[in-house]
């Protein structure tokens, strides 16, 4: 299937600007709750595989195989947890926070059905602290499944499921961009600094309080219901051959219709900045655009004809490699190159006006506040690149700035125990790259 | 002197810890509610909830200090929470900053004297879509203009003013107590 056959399937915006849409009555009149009822028939086993068939990759950013994810628990494992990750902060994404706004039931059913596939009889949906407006929508929207029997209540399942039921509990953070990665979630969950740990053990084994977990994030879950009553096979051929579904778009910056866009996985970006979001304002031109939330390595307008989806980002011979310094590949390990990722799905769009330098000191800036201070090539490695480059930008440049941020960068990637690390390096030798004249010319200006 | 939960709090406390395997996994819960009621978090604040959760209070400064929205220090009533990070920043985040900054006549990370506003530079607060954008509370401000700024500390102050002269000494409205499991009051 063409990714224009797919243009107008929505999954887990479906209810989106629909009045009350946050309301349990409202989700279940528009058929909300019938895939939970549908799952109970089937073997919990069963529920997996069509996950697996469904092609579901983790929306969270790192696109990892959900049913894949979902068959790591051991057998033996006699607690599981499934924790939702709402920590939603990378820069350039909006997604999860509208998701949870608009149809927090969708969630609670993608929750019950995953809780049952999984064995889990407590799950936590883990939600950023500064949104508090959608803690209240959801812990509301919590409250009237648990009335309406939807949670707390043993429910018959079918197929030798057994009787199930089901406790959701809504954690609130307190402001730190490293609970979104998992592990530091989990600390965070239990009380802690939100500091990552060392994996093994993965989550899967030794998560939550030590027991079994699966962490996923909340687009991931909101496709659960309709894969269940529509089937893995019609979720997987709406996407790309490895990569099954629609894709949440978050478009930023300099476009004249910015928004949260639900577009089939394969449509390219040059299709989603022009078409879908109305091209560049003010007469302006393209400069480049970050694929998937900030910590991804930027892309040039000449690289925008490679399509959203997780694959095309890494591997597509259109994009150009990442380098240490020109004609010098970054290796990721094993002579493996990189080019881009596709995220979060946050866009961010930056027109021919944009002092790239700026903007990449920003994200350095970022960075280095958020980086949690375990490891001494993150911790220090950040504060460089976020001093170097602002001085670089404020006209303060020295020489040799460009590779002294270059080889910071090389120093932190691979050598931290979470992918903060990288997730600072990648995109500061992606600007290198793409834009490394605008950097010489803030040092010859400097000079 | 040390300090004692509200009723109100105590009954929270209890629901929450009904929630988790382990006390100190309500820490980040309940330090929420301290906040909530305190207003911030100063020695006698950690002390109880390190005394509640049976933790130590150097475990409950670590995990305070770690987190950006545990405070040490009184806040103003409305907390500014601007944004800066990339998509604001491209479409005018920091003239906004600084506009806000230059009205209230100070700098991002202080409170006014009076008690009504702190400014604070936030990293991205996931409405990038509505660019310029800021938080106070509960609501969100998107799509910032100066105009819309103006509007906005106005009632702000107003709503604030309304408040002081009611004269309680812990407000009910103050904030809301959520996110603390099945039948808490939204």
């Amino acid at each position: 299937m063409s990714w224009q056959d797919a243009k107008d399937v929505k999954i887990v915006t479906k209810n989106f600007g629909v009045d009350g849409s946050h309301k349990l009555s409202v989700y279940v009149e528009r058929g909300g709750w019938q895939a939970f009822r549908k799952a109970l028939t089937l073997a919990p086993a069963a529920v997996t595989d069509e996950v697996k068939k469904s092609n579901l990759r983790g929306r969270g950013g790192a696109g990892f195989p959900t049913g894949l994810k979902w068959s790591f628990i051991p057998k033996e494992a006699r607690t599981v947890y499934l924790v939702v990750n709402a920590d939603e902060s990378e820069p350039g994404t909006c997604k999860d926070r509208e998701l949870l706004a608009y149809d927090p039931h969708l969630l609670i059913e993608g929750m019950a059905i995953a809780s049952y596939a999984l064995g889990c009889k407590h799950a936590y949906i883990y939600i950023r602290g500064e949104m508090m407006r959608e803690a209240r929508i959801v812990q509301a929207a919590l409250d009237e499944a648990y009335a309406g029997g939807y949670l707390g209540r043993e429910l018959a399942a079918g197929a030798g499921g057994g009787p199930f039921k089901l406790e959701i509990t809504l954690h609130r953070g307190a402001g730190a961009y490293i609970c979104g990665e998992e592990t530091a979630l989990l600390n965070s969950l239990e009380g802690k600094r939100g500091w990552p740990r060392l994996k093994p053990p993965f989550p899967a084994v030794k998560g939550l309080f030590q027991q079994a977990t699966i962490v996923n994030n909340v687009e991931t879950l909101m496709n659960i219901p309709d894969i269940v009553v529509k089937g893995g096979e019609w979720f997987a051929k709406l996407g790309t051959p490895k990569s099954g579904g629609t894709r949440i778009v978050c478009v930023s910056g300099h476009v004249k219709k910015p928004g949260v866009y639900e577009l089939p996985m394969g449509i390219p970006f040059r299709d989603v900045i022009y078409d879908v979001c109305g091209g560049i304002p003010g007469g302006r031109t393209l400069k480049g655009l970050i694929p998937g939330g900030s910590s991804m390595p930027p892309l040039d307008a000449q690289e925008i004809d490679v399509p959203v989806e997780f694959d095309a980002l890494m591997t597509d011979p259109r994009i150009k490699d990442v380098e240490v310094k020109p004609g010098v590949p970054f290796d990721m390990g094993g002579g493996r190159r990189l080019k881009t990722m596709a995220g979060s799905g946050g866009v961010v769009v930056f027109d021919d006006s944009t002092d790239v330098v700026a903007l990449c000191a920003r994200i350095m800036r970022f960075y280095a506040h958020e980086s949690c201070g375990q490891c001494t090539p993150c911790r220090e490695g950040t504060g460089w690149l976020a001093r170097v480059c602002t001085r670089l930008a404020e006209g303060d440049g020295r020489p040799g700035d460009v590779d002294l941020m270059a080889n910071i960068a090389h120093g932190i990637a691979g050598n931290t125990i979470c992918p903060l690390g990288e997730a600072a390096a990648w995109p500061m030798l992606g600007f290198l790259t793409k834009f490394r004249a605008d950097f010489e010319q803030k040092l010859r200006k400097a000079a | 002197m040390p300090l004692e939960f509200s009723a109100q709090s105590k009954e929270l406390i209890d629901r929450l810890l009904a929630q988790y395997p382990t006390k100190q996994a309500a820490l980040l819960p309940v330090l929420h509610v301290a906040q909530d009621q305190f207003g911030y978090l100063p020695d006698e604040a950690l002390e109880l909830v390190a005394k509640t959760l049976e933790l130590s209070p150097a475990h409950v400064f670590g995990v305070i200090t770690f987190y950006t929205m545990f405070h040490r220090e009184k806040h103003g009533r409305n907390e500014l929470m601007v944004c800066t990070n990339v998509s604001c920043m491209l479409r005018g985040g920091y003239d906004i900053l600084r506009y806000i900054e230059k009205k209230l006549d100070i700098k991002a990370g202080e409170t006014t004297p009076d008690g009504a506003f702190t400014i604070v530079e936030e990293e991205c607060l996931a409405a990038c879509a509505n660019a310029p954008m800021m938080i106070c509370g509960n609501d969100y401000f998107l799509d910032l203009t100066e105009k819309k700024v103006d509007a906005i500390l106005d009632d702000l102050r107003r709503r604030w003013q309304e408040r002081q002269r009611m004269e309680s000494p812990v407000d009910p409205n103050r904030r809301t107590l959520m996110g603390v499991g099945p039948g808490a009051k939204t």
